[in-house]
């Protein structure tokens, strides 16, 4: 015998790995779990991805509410391969969410939430938000101008919560205004509270995995039965099943290193989001806008009807987490098979096309006024003075920002660009005057030549 | 003493050990959940007293105009760097006579712009607008603008500091 097999042999007697760990690697499972079931995992592979690369963060962060933009500017320009560690961790934040989506997405439509597995998807549950959770307190650690103004963002969302809210919000900040304890408890939350809670449920669903083994895919009309299905899944087991290592488990190593190399390319190649101005309160100039994953709800926020607006803010993600949580014991027996369960594949579509949507209206904006927008009397040249004159107030008074003429302007309110040949002069003066749904009444705010002078301008629009 | 008896008392025994070891369990637990549970919700037990900035003379405030003041908030503390700063619209309404505005806007908390020509405050977020005296001229926000205290002392224009405004569940829209 080699020393080297000495020494093996040593170790395992000492630590008890043939034992007790090389059982879970060769546990069978069932055949043909194919590259559907490489996302649990791939979600894992990212979460590792973001401990470690987060490790490598703190080592060159400074978590102080005076010091932590200049630290991330030092990451992002001069600290070796910091550029590339903050877009590993960035993208890792993206993967991570696409991830669990998928993997989500493919538990429900596959019913691999059924018996005996109902705990597994309730900890997947508690997973789904933790992510989600890490992402946005991720955000506010960049800690420039959109991360101290989404960190207000989410205490107003936290204030529309009755009773407590007020509190809720005071708690977030770590008092009544942004300052110093308002990063270090964002800090807290990201580093230790919110990684800790995942290190917890991740190691329940892993154990869970293990217990329960992993759900066969389905075939159309194999109902679950809570009385018959262990033993008929044991069965299973001993007459098909495969060990994990190496049988199903190289496609999840396979995949996940391809999602890794995708993240380090995108790292490399497009680079982590470029730093907003210094995270001063009084600098009011910015836009905040939250990162992609939540930008279909901050599109939700602008569309609803104001009305509703305090009753979505909390009783939507209240009925959300009461529905995921309550699935598994509404149904958890019968059909598995997406080809059975049209209405479940039909619930899963409608909600991709949903927060699709919000997520390209998020992205366009089309509620907010385009301050940047160019002065037309910059960009067409007006022979009429008094057009001319007209053309300056519809930028000066905020009209522009709203509303387009000629292919300059926001998009808020509809095209102007011709309306002139539908509306009379008196129907626009009356609209100037007293606004309308979304519009200000600007009667107050307009001399009568003003008004006269915007009016012509706008009649001439044909 | 019979078997029997001894085995009784060892179970008591026993019975009593384990009670100990999990009562003095949870007085520890309950020592240290102390000072942690403490930190957390410390912002809720704190009491911040309403601090007088001063932001400038009354001249330098033209009548009719709203300008964005920067001050300090009540209690910053000595590593907060530039986010102990904070800002209002403050405006000199009449001779002598100003209204301070927080620049958060109700909806959800975004910093809300003066558009001094077309005299309305606008947010960028969600396209909440709002005329010169802070009242909901669009757009999404539930209710006006809140306002900041604010004096003219010894020939200074001081803003009483205050929280950030948050809006609660069911506060209504203002018309």
């Amino acid at each position: 015998m080699s020393v080297l097999q000495n020494i093996g042999n040593w170790l395992d007697d000492r630590l008890g790995w043939s034992e007790n760990i090389m059982p879970l690697i060769k546990h069978p499972v069932p055949p043909g779990a194919k590259w559907a079931y490489v996302f649990g995992s791939a979600t894992l592979f990212c979460f590792i991805l973001q401990v470690v690369t987060g490790i490598g963060l703190s080592l060159l962060y400074q978590p102080s509410s005076a010091d932590a933009f200049e630290s991330l500017k030092f990451i992002t320009n001069q600290a070796t391969f910091g550029r590339v560690l903050r877009g590993i961790h960035f993208f890792g934040a993206s993967g991570m969410v696409i991830m669990v989506g998928i993997h989500m997405i493919r538990v429900y439509i596959m019913a691999a939430y059924k018996y005996p597995r109902e705990m597994s998807w309730i900890s997947g549950v508690f997973l789904f938000f933790l992510t989600i959770i890490m992402g946005f307190t991720g955000q506010l650690l960049r800690w420039d101008s959109n991360g101290v103004w989404s960190s207000v963002v989410a205490a107003q969302n936290l204030g529309r919560v009755p009773l407590i809210g007020t509190g809720l919000a005071r708690l977030l900040l770590g008092g009544d205004t942004i300052g110093a304890q308002t990063l270090s408890r964002f800090f807290a939350y990201h580093v230790f509270l919110f990684p800790a809670l995942i290190f917890l449920f991740v190691g329940v669903h892993l154990y869970l995995v293990f217990y329960h083994g992993i759900s066969e895919p389905p075939k159309a009309g194999q109902l679950v039965d809570p009385k018959t299905y262990r033993a008929w899944y044991n069965d299973m087991l001993k007459r098909v099943g495969v060990p994990f290592w190496p049988d199903a488990a190289w496609r999840d190593a396979l995949f996940g290193a391809l999602v890794i190399l995708a993240i380090v390319g995108l790292a490399v190649f497009v680079g982590p989001p470029e730093l907003t101005q210094p995270p001063d309160p009084s600098i009011i100039n910015t836009s905040p806008a939250p990162d992609w994953y939540m930008l279909p709800v901050f599109a939700l926020f602008a569309l609803v009807p104001p009305a509703t607006e305090s009753y979505l803010i909390f009783l939507g993600p209240v009925l959300m987490v009461v529905a995921l949580l309550a699935l598994p014991f509404v149904s958890n027996k019968g059909e598995r098979s997406p080809i059975r369960r049209p209405w479940a594949v039909f619930g899963v579509a409608c909600v991709i096309v949903f927060m699709g949507a919000l997520l390209y209206v998020g992205e366009r904006e089309p509620w907010s006024p385009h301050f940047d927008t160019k002065p037309l009397a910059q960009v067409i040249n007006y022979a009429n003075p008094k057009l001319k004159q007209g053309a300056i107030l519809f930028h000066d008074k905020g009209c522009q920002y709203c509303h387009e003429v000629g292919g300059q302007g926001g998009i808020t309110g509809p095209s102007l660009t011709h309306i002139g040949r539908t509306w009379t002069t008196d129907q626009i003066k009356v609209q100037i005057v007293n606004g309308a749904t979304g519009m200000p009444a600007y009667g107050g705010m307009l001399s009568n030549k003003e008004l006269t002078d915007l009016v012509n301008f706008l009649h001439a629009q044909q | 003493m019979s078997q029997e008896e001894n085995k009784t008392k060892e179970e008591s025994r026993r019975d009593f050990m384990m009670k100990v070891s999990l009562g003095l369990g949870g007085v520890a637990a309950l020592a240290v959940s102390v000072p942690v549970v403490g930190a957390l919700v410390a912002p809720l037990l704190e009491n911040k007293p309403e601090v007088w900035r001063t932001v400038g003379k009354p001249d330098d405030f033209p009548v009719g105009e709203t300008q964005l003041v920067r001050f300090e908030n009540a209690d910053p503390k000595a590593w907060a760097g530039m986010t102990a700063r904070t800002a209002a619209w403050l405006r000199h309404d009449t001779e002598g006579h100003f209204i301070a505005f927080s620049v958060n806007c109700t909806h959800l908390g975004c910093p809300v712009r003066w558009e001094a020509d077309a005299e309305l405050f606008m947010c960028p977020c969600h396209g909440g607008v709002y005329y010169r005296d802070g009242s909901v001229a669009s757009g999404p926000p539930p209710k006006e603008l809140q306002r900041y205290a604010v004096r003219v002392e010894q020939g200074q224009v001081q803003i009483g500091t205050g929280p950030i405004p948050i809006t609660n569940f069911g506060d209504e829209q203002a018309s």
